[in-house]
């Protein structure tokens, strides 16, 4: 076991794929020499090579692209967009090729891609540096969405990605990047895609996160704790393919849904849940369920950021109306 | 030969003149007679089978189809140079070389008459499917060229674009990674002159299409596409250089779409018939024609014999076709992932459920 918080965690599932796989390739803008913006990479190029783990020129839908054909031929790339905001130029690809290539080709050519994306505001950064638009590719049929919210998860989670013969989006919600530290296996092991994961049993209220969300909500589950409810808390860990049988039996077991997201709230992850309570859970909800997100704004610069986070006094507030509801 | 035909000089590449007699006596390329009369056979089979989908598709028998008309020496002379191990990255109008790459008739069929089964390419190596969003599987074919040079295969990417192609990001993009990474693929333009109704001077105030590798550090060639010598000498000249020297080639071929965009296009809306029956005189078909008539390799009588067998195996192939071809509900779902969601699974259940309900209402 060695503490490692997120960055170092992704590192280190790169560095054992790097390891024993010599399909896999890492690249992206800075992601070689530098090990990227945020040094998730940094010493990968040095002990694998530069054809392994290299920058690429300044092009998302190139990157991208590339991907394609590499897959095509049987690598395994894992590339990296920079910031969540800079992967539209991308997106063209994304949606016609890595997504469909698989049912194009009837299954002759599988995209073993992984794109990872920063993702999430609260860091004061510039715009198009704080956006969750998460909902957008969940909604791409051929596309796994994973988000992992801890240097464990993130590990695991990774090692599935890259051994996955579908495309993942693997978001890394970098305001925890360096947040958390745990406890994380030196080893091999590996977080299954599509299951959720129950982070504290409850009975009042079933709350529904991910990503940098689960601290924010774990700060509202200790002011919860002291006015006495007891909440369920679930750490999606997919968005899709969504873990429905978790989150459901969770609602029928506490008859309460909150969902809580730092994304723009309609048409999102979110709107999922709440179609997911109803469809699933109808007979058994005491409240209407809920989403506590963003609004559907950009991102204000940071001096407006504090209007637009989603905050633990805000999570709590809204988890005592569902339960007095 | 990169030099000696500079696009930067807007220099042109060309062996046969439009009566079929040899220009540049250097530049023929080493053939034997029994492979000119099977390059132009090639090239007939292709026209034949095309004129055959147009007309299945005026019949209603296949939806909108991309014609190949006038543009068959291209195809045909990268279907003759591509090795089973080399890769094809197609655009979609590119008949010879998907043929001379293994994809069957039959595949080409039901793409046509709307299965994504016709993509599946069961008896072709190393070919992508056919690529609608423009200029975008230029991409695939960088990213192809990295991982033949990662692997060290002695192998080469060949992907296709259209002149209209040239404009988009990806086109850029494209050139630019193989060019950083010193990849061995081949980048060819089809220059037929129109993006549906858009002419090539529309698209871009370059001189030519080819000259545009100069941006990116590559080699271009511009080739006359309707001279199968020409695009043979060029794509045998391209692909020893991508391989031997892992670098990357721009070739614009210029041609001519005698037909329509797709059969849902009226070109005579948007170019005159004195502009057609100029490049009428340009038609590869016609020039090779008149080269293997003065050689006594083919005749009229010959033309007319090949032309009616074809017709009759391309009719048998295609009655087949259209008497086994099934699209269960299965193939709609099972496709989008590799290992299918759950959520999918059920989806798939539920509608089975109403399928029942239907039936029993019946």
């Amino acid at each position: 076991m060695k503490a490692m918080n997120i960055v170092n965690a992704v590192n280190d599932a790169l560095d054992i794929k790097l390891t024993e796989d010599k399909n896999v390739v890492v690249y992206g803008e800075d992601a070689g020499f530098e090990g990227g913006v945020f040094r998730v990479t940094e010493g990968l190029q040095k002990k694998h090579g530069v054809e392994r783990v290299f920058d690429s020129p300044l092009a998302e839908s190139g990157i991208a692209g590339t991907a394609v054909g590499m897959a095509a031929a049987g690598l395994r790339p894992v590339i990296e967009m920079q910031f969540c905001g800079f992967i539209y130029p991308a997106f063209n690809q994304i949606i016609s090729h890595i997504t469909r290539m698989h049912n194009r080709s009837r299954g002759n050519y599988k995209m073993s891609i992984v794109i990872r994306l920063p993702y999430g505001g609260g860091i004061n950064a510039l715009e198009h540096h704080s956006e969750s638009m998460e909902a957008i590719f969940a909604h791409i049929p051929g596309l796994k969405v994973v988000v992992p919210s801890t240097p464990h998860d993130a590990k695991g989670l990774l090692i599935s990605a890259i051994e996955s013969d579908d495309p993942v989006l693997f978001l890394e919600p970098k305001r925890i990047y360096r947040a958390i530290k745990q406890e994380v296996s030196e080893e091999k092991f590996s977080v299954p895609i599509g299951k959720a994961k129950v982070l504290s049993q409850g009975t009042d209220v079933t709350v529904v996160a991910y990503g940098a969300m689960i601290r924010e909500v774990q700060k509202a589950m200790v002011m919860a704790k002291e006015a006495g409810y007891s909440v369920e808390l679930i750490d999606l860990r997919t968005i899709y393919p969504l873990d429905k049988e978790t989150i459901s039996a969770s609602i029928k077991k506490t008859g309460r849904i909150v969902f809580v997201g730092e994304e723009p709230r309609s048409f999102g992850v979110g709107s999922e849940i709440m179609a997911l309570a109803n469809e699933e859970a109808f007979l058994h909800l005491e409240a209407p369920p809920k989403r506590v997100a963003a609004f559907d704004v950009i991102v204000p610069y940071p001096r407006g950021e504090h209007h637009y986070m989603i905050t633990p006094d805000k999570i709590f507030y809204e988890i005592e109306r569902t339960i007095k509801f | 030969m990169f030099d000696q035909f500079d696009p930067a000089e807007d220099k042109m590449l060309q062996v046969i003149d439009n009566n079929g007699i040899v220009i540049s006596k250097e530049l023929m390329p080493d053939l034997s007679d029994e492979e000119m009369v099977k390059l132009y056979k090639d090239m007939l089979f292709v026209r034949t089978l095309d004129f055959m989908i147009v007309s299945y598709q005026r019949q209603g028998r296949v939806y909108t189809y991309p014609p190949n008309i006038g543009q068959e020496a291209i195809g045909v002379a990268a279907g003759a140079v591509l090795r089973h191990e080399d890769w094809l990255v197609p655009a979609f109008r590119e008949m010879g070389a998907w043929l001379a790459k293994g994809v069957t008739m039959k595949e080409i069929f039901m793409f046509n008459m709307g299965f994504e089964e016709g993509l599946k390419f069961t008896e072709a190596n190393h070919v992508l499917p056919f690529s609608v969003p423009i200029a975008s599987q230029l991409i695939h074919g960088a990213g192809i060229g990295y991982a033949i040079k990662y692997q060290k295969k002695d192998e080469v990417a060949m992907a296709f674009v259209g002149d209209g192609g040239t404009s988009e990001g990806d086109f850029h993009e494209a050139l630019n990674f193989a060019g950083v990474w010193k990849v061995p693929v081949i980048f060819v333009i089809q220059n037929n002159q129109y993006a549906i109704s858009v002419p090539v001077k529309m698209q871009t105030a370059s001189t030519n299409l080819a000259v545009k590798s100069v941006a990116y550090g590559i080699r271009g060639l511009k080739v006359d596409g309707n001279d199968i010598f020409a695009m043979l000498a060029a794509f045998r000249y391209a692909h020893e250089y991508a391989r031997k020297e892992q670098q990357a080639v721009l070739i614009e071929a210029v041609t001519y779409r005698k037909g329509a965009h797709t059969t849902s296009d009226d070109p005579t809306k948007y170019r005159t018939t004195d502009e057609e029956k100029e490049w009428d005189k340009k038609d590869p078909l016609r020039r090779m024609k008149f080269f293997l008539e003065k050689k006594k390799l083919w005749s009229d009588a010959e033309e007319e014999r090949v032309t009616g067998e074809y017709k009759k195996e391309i009719d048998r192939q295609f009655i087949e076709t259209e008497e086994t071809v099934q699209y269960p509900l299965e193939d709609v779902l099972k496709y989008t992932y590799a290992e299918m969601p759950q959520d999918l699974r059920d989806q798939q259940i539920e509608h089975e459920k109403f399928l029942q309900w239907k039936n029993a209402r019946k």
